[in-house]
């Protein structure tokens, strides 16, 4: 658990706003990931949480270069102990990581393409990153799909011909073929139901446990992040403001973001006390975010100090790491367990 | 033991999946195909050019008279009617006109053309007629039909200078029925190869590519037809004056293409499936050839069938004004010119015919356009 596969290093994103003003007015920036920073570790399942549009999805694409980053570096380890800056990496070599990381996404109606049947889609990967004989990539497709519970016999069909939970099957048997050792999972269960979602996490921790896969599990329904990960990192208009193992964050949160987070996972015990934290005000506005701690305008425990001073993310106990002034003084209600 | 599956594509023989009727097994354009077999309307329009277009490949053999046939002693003859029963009552199995004879009307005294009962001409399959080439090639004097020399067969009457109209419509439909098809290929090609630049890279060159589509398209069309046709010289072969009007034609026609292809290059380039091929290390041809263009291909398809329309009347239009296709060559919209003067529509109403065959095509192309679209969209049942 010690050994890292990853850390990302100040990592910002920013995205052009087209600016109305005047027609030759430089446009507009919206910084959706501000600062980004932590490390990952070999075999673990690190989840990512936050409400939408803290740059979750953006964080997840970035790693995998799905979309490019502003500035910042994601260093990757490779099998050799090498660190290498996947972002800066061009051509062959950034061809040879591709094959280390992949991603699984949210929509499986979206993620796969219509016109390609299910075998095609799956061999993908493996086409363009490897040589491989026609029997073989037959071969390797038919484990794959074994291992995800897809029924073999049904791999010349097309993606409309299955369910959504079949889908995501689909698109983790794509994701799994080049036989990666770290994958984003963005939002992988939120679009299936229930029944389904315990289906496929359960698929996804059964694989982690045969080939030492690492997750980034990136989700916004914080029981199942409660279930499936080690570390949790929570994010905040494009900031981290939390990171810490799941049962020191769950149990014992710094911030007080994440303690209205943890108030609003939901009981199964009927006769518990209900005390939700609402949070006062609207979601800042990431073009013109506050000054200060992006959180302030909303924080029960603002101070002045809070407006006008950005918190760092500090270790403030073992392994946990909290973006609050007050993370010390601050005594916060997280998970109750029985 | 699992049987283990086959991963041939389902035409060969070692796999078959249940004929036609599984959907599960079915690509995209199958599934297409499929819908579109159930559109009644489309299937119809499909046959109707089929047929349409068949005629216009074997013009010159269908037509009894070539275009440089012309007769003066038969100006303005109505449409013949063919006849199986002769005036004394007496019935033959091989239909017959009789000889359309020039008299005045005692009344108006305006020249009218009685039958002469006396001469009666059959119908001849594969007649004699004047010396043609048949699809090019063979060298030959034999039609499809026509009656015995010298007798005349005006099936839909003759025009002021006494030619065929029938032979005139199917020899014009060659060039009314192939300018939009060539025009709509070239404007295709600039539409798709334009578009796609505008669309992949973005930024100032698809913002350049973009005001230049706005001022292209913010000429008034029939001015600009008008300039161009005048800036083509006046004695110059068919062959050149038919290649000068197809690029007039496909200088505005690939606008509206571009900018369908490069909306779909934008909205297709963040699609989830596009980005997966991008992570999974799929290279940037790779992408536009499986993914990116096999997603709207179906549209364009569509575009491209409902582009042929605004052709087909374009041209016509230009040879009405008399820009277009000049005699002895002809289009319908050189033998609609004729029905520009009032005369002609109130004495000689079949000088309009042309323009039943013109809304006729214009119509199958719509309803086949209509019938691809439904059958492209998924959402449709």
């Amino acid at each position: 658990m010690t050994k890292p596969i990853l850390d990302v290093v100040s990592l910002n994103k920013d995205f052009q706003v087209k600016s109305k003003k005047a027609l030759f007015a430089k446009p507009n920036h919206v910084r959706v990931l501000d600062d980004i920073s932590f490390e990952l570790y070999e075999g673990e399942t690190l989840s990512i949480v936050g409400e939408s549009g803290c740059g979750k999805t953006t964080l997840g694409r970035c790693i995998v270069k799905g979309v490019s980053a502003s500035s910042g570096e994601v260093n990757y380890y490779t099998d050799q102990d090498e660190r290498v800056n996947f972002l800066k990496l061009k051509g062959k070599e950034a061809k040879r990581l591709r094959r280390d990381i992949q991603m699984i996404f949210q929509d499986p109606y979206s993620s796969l393409s219509p016109r390609m049947s299910v075998f095609d889609i799956i061999s993908e990967p493996l086409v363009a990153n490897f040589k491989l004989k026609r029997s073989e990539v037959e071969a390797k497709v038919t484990e794959i799909a074994e291992k995800t519970g897809l029924n073999a016999s049904y791999l010349m069909r097309y993606p409309h011909a299955f369910s959504g939970g079949q889908r995501q099957r689909i698109a983790i048997a794509r994701a799994l073929i080049t036989q990666p050792r770290l994958i984003v999972c963005d939002e992988a269960v939120s679009a299936l139901d229930v029944s389904i979602q315990a289906q496929i996490i359960n698929l996804l921790k059964d694989l982690q446990e045969q080939f030492k896969i690492t997750y980034i599990f990136i989700s916004h329904d914080l029981s199942i992040v409660q279930n499936i990960s080690d570390r949790v990192a929570v994010m905040h208009l494009g900031r981290i403001v939390e990171l810490a193992t799941t049962e020191s964050l769950f149990g014992d949160p710094k911030h007080p973001y994440t303690e209205a987070l943890m108030s609003a996972v939901p009981q199964p015990d009927p006769e518990a006390q209900k005390s939700r934290i609402i949070l006062e005000g609207e979601v800042p506005n990431p073009a013109n975010p506050p000054s200060g701690c992006h959180f302030h305008p909303r924080c029960a425990y603002r101070t002045e100090k809070c407006s006008q001073q950005a918190p760092e993310l500090r270790e403030v106990g073992e392994n946990h790491f909290v973006a609050c002034h007050y993370a010390e003084q601050l005594n916060l209600r997280g998970v109750q367990h029985d | 033991m699992k049987t283990l599956p086959v991963f041939r594509r389902h035409k060969t023989e070692a796999h078959k999946p249940p004929a036609d009727k599984d959907l599960n097994y079915s690509s995209q354009w199958s599934l297409i195909f499929i819908k579109f077999k159930k559109h009644k309307l489309a299937r119809i329009s499909m046959y109707v050019l089929g047929f349409l277009y068949t005629i216009a490949l074997f013009a010159q053999f269908i037509a009894p008279y070539s275009l440089q046939s012309y007769d003066s002693k038969y100006v303005n003859a109505p449409p013949m009617t063919l006849r199986f029963v002769d005036g004394d009552g007496k019935f033959h199995i091989q239909p017959f006109v009789y000889e359309l004879k020039s008299d005045r009307d005692p009344d108006t005294m305006r020249k009218i053309f009685v039958a002469n009962k006396e001469k009666r001409y059959s119908l001849q399959l594969f007649a004699k007629g004047e010396k043609y080439k048949f699809l090019g090639l063979i060298s030959t004097d034999r039609h499809l039909f026509g009656v015995e020399q010298p007798g005349r067969l005006f099936m839909l009457g003759t025009d002021s200078m006494g030619r065929d109209m029938f032979s005139r419509i199917v020899l014009g439909s060659q060039i009314s029925l192939s300018i939009p098809l060539v025009g709509v290929a070239i404007s295709f090609v600039l539409g798709i190869f334009i578009g796609g630049i505008s669309g992949y890279f973005g930024g100032w060159i698809d913002s350049l590519i973009q005001r230049i589509i706005e001022i292209i398209r913010s000429f008034p069309t029939l001015p600009l037809w008008m300039a161009l046709s005048a800036a083509i010289p006046p004695r110059i072969p068919i062959v050149t004056m038919y290649l000068y009007i197809v690029i007039i034609f496909a200088f505005i026609g690939w606008t509206d293409l571009a900018r369908v292809v490069r909306g779909k290059f934008i909205s297709l380039k963040n699609e989830d499936y596009v980005i997966a091929a991008k992570i999974a290390g799929v290279g940037n041809t790779k992408i536009i050839l499986k993914h990116l263009l096999p997603g709207f291909l179906s549209y364009l398809v569509v575009a491209t069938t409902l582009a042929i329309p605004h052709m087909i009347i374009g041209e016509t239009a230009m040879s009405f004004l008399g820009l277009g296709i000049r005699s002895p060559a002809t289009s319908w919209g050189v033998l609609l010119q004729e029905a520009q003067k009032i005369e002609n529509v109130a004495l000689y109403p079949w000088k309009l015919i042309p323009l039943g065959v013109v809304i006729m095509t214009v119509l199958a192309y719509n309803f086949l356009g209509d019938g691809l679209r439904d059958a492209a969209d998924p959402y449709k049942k």
